[in-house]
């Protein structure tokens, strides 16, 4: 037999039928052979291929008369016999051998012997294939996986780790990548004079290539903005950076606006993105300016327009990935019905959480997120005066962290109400923060940071214009679990809602005003407290006085 | 302000069972809870009350744990009352609803005579 071995040319076929050479699959080494004959590629529609496909046994290759190119290769090479390798009907391999080394024809059983080791050999060749063909497909998962988490944190590291606190105003956003991570990206800039750039964008294609145009857009963006402010100007520098070195068929849609918070005037231009709303007294407004997507062409020109953000007012950026959510049975959210939410909801964090709260509804509590969701909302306190406005900075009294661990909101709560007791809250207004302390805290280590000990929850506490702040942090900016649903204590009962949930519910009755912010890293809530309203809340039978 | 296991023993007054809880009502109190209510409805009682007067901190868990026993309590039709909670708890049991479903009475007497009253 060592003749026979000497003479090994060993071809296969993938399953695409695409001739290619294998090497010994234990080893990944090339078998050397000596006198081997070059190897022969079978084209897919090579007539061979037919033959040997219904051949019964070993094919004497001399005497085989066809019109087929590789059959002739394989006489070339001084292919005698070939072996089809079959499995389970298919072919997937051909021995070719060639002439004994002793030079004596091949005899009948050398023939069987031929057979009887194609018979074996080709199941364990088939196995072999499918091992191989297994483990490509897991390194691809793999690699995709990998590429999704390296989006991820580039997305991640280039939003903003926490919104400006300005005084009069409220700043909130939420950043919600799908699995498969988009290009969606928000900023906010300071700029000279206490403006503020506020910037909400979209960049075409999905992962690492639309993670890179995100990174590059906002550098971009940032530096442009500190040197020319005019919104329209900005996008048009940052279009003349972009368009170079764009990649084919990407693009990005971005909206800029710049805020003068002391007047409300906000200046803005649009590079295509979806209008943003305002909600007035009159009800919500689009804002409309025109302009074409940056990266495109060169020389673009972007339309300016400017509004101002009464008090009461309140403005939302967004993303398409709120409007373009689809229903299970293919309805999409749609502008109109965000617009009728910008008129009717509160704005701030409330109107991201009940914007949220409607998506869920609509697409179904268990659906996959279809794309990034972006929301960046602004909202000018309703009726604040200049002299609030310009109020004095909140000097923060404590910070501290918790670990996430059950039972440990005790310790925030008891710290929070020490450190505020003497700034003069009534005994009874203060039980109610320690309430909401407590809460937050549970939903900081249980939702945000899924009571893991190492992720600590931070607790701030400041003080300052007539009130007190306590801001609670976890590490859960990208978490979806948190509650969304408003507790009914009738469908508790009846077994439509679940027992719990009451944690934001108790929160947001127990202070004056609670704030939410995300970002795709941490999530935060802040309470507040007005030193100056100790009203109670008066109950039948008038015994509540505290005690 | 320090944490405290919360511990339950049951009474009877007549045909009123009465729950002493004493502790936090918290998610470590289920067990004990459901332990007294268990012994408490055992006979068949005309009310259950949950004497609050020993309890501390209560959370929206300790919360949820109440709507818990509300529900069993509705589906056997036995009326729940409660006494013993401070004006702080007394207003978050406003404010969540749980008073329209539970009577709350300023002492055990009142609660007996409630008890009594909603029985006839």
């Amino acid at each position: 037999m060592s003749t026979l071995t000497g003479s090994f040319r060993r071809r296969f076929l993938d399953r695409a039928g695409v001739d290619r050479a294998v090497r010994d699959a234990a080893s990944a080494k090339p078998v050397a052979l000596v006198d081997e004959p070059p190897p022969v590629d079978i084209a897919p529609n090579d007539p061979l291929l037919a033959y040997l496909q219904g051949a019964s046994g070993v094919v004497g290759i001399e005497t085989l008369e066809l019109d087929s190119p590789a059959l002739t290769a394989m006489k070339a090479a001084g292919v005698q016999l070939a072996v089809p390798l079959v499995s389970q009907g298919e072919l997937i391999g051909v021995l070719n051998l060639g002439p004994r080394r002793s030079e004596q024809d091949y005899s009948l059983d050398d023939r069987k012997l031929l057979d009887n080791l194609a018979a074996q050999a080709a199941p364990a060749l088939r196995v072999g294939q499918l091992v191989r063909q297994q483990q490509a497909e897991a390194r691809t998962r793999e690699r995709f996986e990998q590429e999704l988490e390296v989006a991820r944190l580039i997305q991640q590291n280039f939003l903003p780790k926490q919104l400006p606190d300005l005084p009069g105003w409220e700043a909130a956003a939420l950043y919600r990548p799908a699995r498969e991570v988009g290009g969606d990206f928000y900023d906010v800039i300071s700029l000279p004079d206490g403006q503020v750039g506020f910037v909400v964008g979209d960049v075409t294609d999905k992962g690492v290539p639309a993670a890179l145009v995100m990174a590059a857009t906002r550098s971009v963006l940032r530096a442009s903005a500190q040197r020319l402010v005019e919104p329209g100007e900005v996008l048009e520098r940052v279009n003349e950076h972009l368009c170079p070195d764009m990649p084919p068929k990407m693009f990005v849609t971005c909206l800029y606006g710049v805020l003068e918070p002391a007047t409300g005037r906000f200046r803005f231009a649009n590079a295509g993105h979806d209008l943003p709303y305002v909600k007035t007294a009159d009800g919500s407004v689009e804002l409309r300016a025109r302009g074409m997507p940056l990266g495109l062409m060169t020389g673009m020109a972007y339309e300016e327009k400017e509004t101002v953000l009464a008090p009461g007012d309140s403005l939302l950026l967004h993303s398409d990935g709120v409007v373009e959510a689809h229903d299970p049975d293919g309805h999409m959210f749609g502008f109109p019905r965000l617009k009728e939410a910008v008129a009717t909801y509160p704005g701030g964090g409330e109107l991201i959480d009940l914007v949220l709260a409607d998506l869920r509804e609509h697409t179904g509590p268990d659906a996959e997120q279809e794309d990034d969701i972006t929301m960046v909302t602004l909202a000018r306190a309703g009726g604040s005066t200049p002299a609030e406005e310009g109020s004095a900075p909140m000097r923060q009294l404590t910070e501290f962290d918790v670990p996430s661990a059950e039972g440990n909101e005790r310790l925030a709560l008891t710290t929070v109400s020490a450190v505020v007791a003497p700034l003069g809250l009534t005994d009874a207004r203060l039980e109610r923060l320690e309430t909401a302390v407590g809460e937050a805290t549970m939903n900081a280590m249980e939702h945000g940071n899924g009571y893991r000990a190492d992720q600590p929850v931070t607790v701030r506490v400041l003080s300052g214009s007539g009130q007190v702040r306590v801001q609670i942090t976890d590490q859960g900016g990208a978490s979806t679990d948190r509650e969304n649903e408003v507790p009914d204590i009738e469908a508790k009962l009846a077994g439509l809602q679940r027992p719990r949930g009451w944690g934001l519910f108790l929160i947001k009755n127990m202070v004056d005003e609670a704030h939410e912010t995300s970002d795709g890293t941490v999530h935060s809530l802040e309470l507040v407290m007005h030193l100056d309203d100790n009203s109670e809340i008066e109950h039948e039978g008038g015994d509540d006085d505290d005690e | 302000m320090t944490t405290s296991e919360m511990s339950t023993t049951v009474r009877r007054r007549d045909r009123v069972a009465v729950i002493d809880l004493v502790g936090d009502v918290n998610a470590r109190a289920e067990d004990s809870l459901d332990t007294a209510w268990a012994e408490a409805t055992r006979e068949g009682p005309d009310a259950v009350i949950l004497n609050f007067e020993g309890a501390g901190y209560i959370n929206s868990t300790g919360i949820a744990l109440i709507v818990g026993l509300l529900a069993r309590a509705r589906a056997r039709t036995i009326p729940i009352l409660a006494y013993g909670l401070t004006p702080h708890y007394r207003e978050i049991f406003e404010i969540t609803r749980l008073a329209d479903f539970l009577a709350i009475n300023p002492d055990e007497d009142s609660a007996v005579r409630g008890a009594e009253r909603s029985s006839t």
